[in-house]
């Protein structure tokens, strides 16, 4: 993301050619530089020569299916990916969720919805002014340089993650219901999937965790939702 | 039949255990009925064996009693003896013949008294017995009881054999002859003895053999009956081993080939029912895809439509509205269809409804208002279930455009409230209403109250059905209430944990107030 280029790039995985080519229209209109792929077998090469910002992913795709994809672009990059479903089943919606995707869009969807769910994605989440360095169980999260260490070591966490747990990090003492989750981290303020969180919740821990059987990073408060770890004592 | 009348007549337990038993029900019954034919068996058998002794005992009797009679005849009318007193004569004569054997006893009517040998009294003679020899020279025999002059002895049966002496006066002596059946009363004891050991032997024989048939049939009946439980159970590989070519055997055949049709039917609705899951996948897909496009392109023909004329400007306007509606249209049919194929799943959360409510109210807001339609809230604390709340909220979303499209501006009452095992949430107009028979009705697909009405809000007609579908899916209960002008309540019910079925709703079906107003 250190692209000198002025323009957001925008990468459509898609099959049917009418609705790529509709959704360039519309991507362009609002100002997005966009790259066309209709096979899951190219999409993986076409993102590591577009090195775009954004993956806008079919889930049904002639090929590879949009799952696999999905798998691949996330074992590689850490670019945001939003699904284009047109099951919102669970089993199809989570099977994309687990494999690395970070929201999801089901058709037939308004241009606005796509818009915002795309602009909640490459939008960076700051902290509260004068505070760059955040503790959050024995994790420290550094928001400008968007890093996360545990001791030395560096944690590879995708930008969702990142502001997932930014979010719970900003105010420790505070209990997130999953509905507020939503609406911090993905922008939502009424329709609510609450799949997303836990599946990002799980990929989470699976990162940060040292035991994710036994979390003390991300805290699940039963009936409620979840809450940051204690930070590590000082020292 | 009796056996039937007498189990009808037992205590509760006792009748259920004779008719939940069938092995006892044959045992006792053949105990019974055995027992029945041995005795009257035993009693035949030892009556004719007791007439032929008795009968053989009289004839041996009377072939004993001619010789020694003919013998004492004889004595009495040597010539040496006419000198001897008659009463010598006969008492010597007693004492020889009861000297001769000791089996009968002698009892002479002298003319002094009886004469009486072996200790018997006078009173072993019968008195008929007495009075047919006082009359006749003959011979006669008569069953008897011989009394002993000894009182610890007790009275045995014989016979008594009567006839008379004649002696050289011709004076007549009454003499008797009494036979005991000492012999033959210790043998019928102990035939009578065999025949009861021989008859419990055989009563528990037929018993063993009665068991041993009951369980020969039972088992294989009690086998079936455990397969068909399987069966039913839904274990559809479960099968009875088929031995022979009898009854029980084809049972076992029978039961097989239905389990075998059983399974085949199952697979058969499975793979149609997978068909279809697959064909509704599909075509969601097929649908979606052009639609999206459809969707988007009228979205930017839309958002420029200031700069067409008037008329594309109106007809872009009509598309887009169009759009819409077919949108909603199909998301609700596949929707529907997804119920159809079972392919609809539960996401479940601990979720409260109080907030679900709230946040669902508020995204009503506007629609209300512009209809003139107050909103408002009733709940005492959170009420937290095991819900998918993507469902939830499209069952409240449902139940409160309903409620506002029909509301006639008057307000409407949310009321959340719960108990231990179950969370409720009642929507109340006071609007159209309906009739009460329609309450059923309401939640068919494409069902209008009145077809004449317009839709303010241009609802698919399959919002209700689709929300009494969610409903079912979390096992809750989704009820409607109403009357013509007096407005309509939906009340939807959904278990805290879907495990444990609702027995009891904490909100009533009728609105509260139109119970009071009928009190007062």
């Amino acid at each position: 993301m250190t692209d000198t280029r002025s323009r957001t790039r925008i990468l459509i995985v898609d099959d049917d050619p009418a609705l790529s080519e509709m959704l360039q229209i519309v991507l362009r209109q609002e100002g997005f530089d966009t790259v066309l792929c209709s096979t899951g077998t190219q999409a993986v090469a076409a993102m590591r020569e577009s090195r775009p910002d954004l993956v806008l992913l079919d889930l049904m795709l002639p090929g590879r299916d949009g799952v696999t994809v999905c798998r691949d672009m996330r074992a590689e990059s850490v670019v945001p990916i939003v699904m284009l479903t047109a099951r919102s089943d669970t089993s199809d919606v989570v099977a994309g969720l687990e494999a690395g995707a970070d929201d999801y869009v089901a058709k037939p969807f308004k241009p606005k919805e796509l818009i915002a769910r795309i602009r909640t994605r490459l939008r960076q989440m700051t902290a509260d002014p004068g505070k760059d360095v955040l503790g959050i169980g024995d994790l420290i999260i550094s928001v400008s340089a968007h890093t996360v260490k545990r001791g030395d070591v560096a944690v590879q966490l995708t930008p969702l993650e990142f502001d997932l747990l930014l979010a719970l990090a900003k105010r420790p003492t505070h209990v997130f219901s999953r509905e507020a989750l939503l609406d911090e981290v993905w922008g939502y303020r009424n329709a609510a999937d609450t799949r997303l969180v836990n599946v990002h919740v799980q990929r989470l821990r699976a990162k940060v965790e040292l035991d994710p059987e036994h979390p003390e990073i991300v805290v699940t408060v039963r009936g409620v939702g979840y809450r940051a770890g204690e930070p590590a004592a000082e020292g | 039949m009796s056996q039937l009348q007498r189990g009808d007549r037992r205590p509760p337990g006792l009748a259920r255990l004779w008719w939940g038993s069938l092995p006892l029900r044959v045992l006792f019954t053949t105990i019974a009925a055995s027992f029945l034919v041995l005795v009257l068996a035993g009693l035949l058998l030892m009556q004719q064996a007791r007439n032929s002794i008795v009968e053989t005992k009289r004839n041996a009797s009377i072939t004993e009693a001619s010789g020694i009679h003919t013998f004492m005849a004889n004595q009495l009318r040597l010539p040496e003896s006419r000198s001897i007193a008659v009463y010598e004569q006969l008492n010597s004569l007693a004492e020889q013949a009861q000297e001769q054997s000791g089996q009968y006893k002698v009892i002479i009517e002298g003319p002094a008294g009886a004469i009486l040998s072996g200790g018997i009294t006078w009173e072993s003679v019968p008195e008929s017995l007495q009075s047919r020899v006082n009359g006749s020279d003959d011979m006669f025999a008569t069953p008897t009881e011989v009394l002993f002059a000894d009182p610890t002895l007790p009275p045995e049966p014989g016979w008594a054999v009567g006839t008379n002496l004649v002696d050289s006066s011709g004076e007549r002596f009454p003499v008797y002859y009494i036979f005991p059946m000492t012999n033959e009363v210790a043998t019928l004891k102990s035939l009578q003895r065999a025949v009861i050991s021989t008859g419990l032997a055989l009563l528990g024989a037929l018993t063993a053999i009665a068991y041993l048939v009951t369980v020969q049939v039972v088992r294989p009946v009690r086998k079936a009956s455990q397969t068909a439980q399987r069966l039913a159970a839904g274990n559809l590989e479960e099968r009875m081993r088929v031995r022979g070519t009898d009854d029980i055997a084809s049972l076992a055949v029978s039961m097989n080939d239905m389990a075998e049709d059983l399974a085949e039917r199952i697979r058969e609705l499975e793979s149609l029912s997978l068909v279809q899951r697959r064909f509704v996948g599909d075509v969601s897909h097929e649908l979606r895809t052009p639609m999206t496009t459809i969707r988007m392109g009228a979205d930017v023909l839309y958002e420029a439509r200031d700069e067409f004329e008037p008329q594309s400007r109106r007809t872009v306007e009509l598309m887009s509205t169009q759009i819409d509606r077919f949108d909603s249209l199909l998301a609700d049919l596949l929707e529907i269809s997804r119920f159809d194929a079972g392919a609809a799943v539960l996401s479940l959360d601990e979720v409260d409804l109080v907030s679900l409510v709230e946040s669902e109210v508020e995204a009503q807001h506007s629609f209300a208002q512009k209809q003139g339609i107050e909103l408002r809230i009733h709940h005492d604390g959170p009420a937290t279930a095991q819900m998918d709340s993507r469902r939830i909220r499209r069952i409240l979303r449902n139940l409160l455009t309903n409620a506002i499209e029909h509301g006639e501006g008057r307000p409407i009452e949310v009321t959340v409230a719960s108990d231990a095992h179950a969370v409720a949430v009642a929507v109340r107009d006071r609007g159209v209403g309906f009739q009460a028979s329609e309450s059923g009705l309401v939640f068919g697909r494409f069902w209008r109250a009145d077809p004449s009405r317009n839709r303010v809000v241009g609802g698919t007609g399959l919002g209700l059905a689709i929300a009494l579908e969610d409903a079912r899916l979390h096992k809750g209960w989704l009820t409607a209430w109403g009357r013509p002008g007096r407005g309509a309540q939906f009340r939807l019910t959904i278990p805290r944990d879907p495990g444990h079925p609702l027995i009891s709703s904490p909100l009533p079906v009728i609105p509260t107030d139109v119970e009071s107003r009928r009190r007062t």
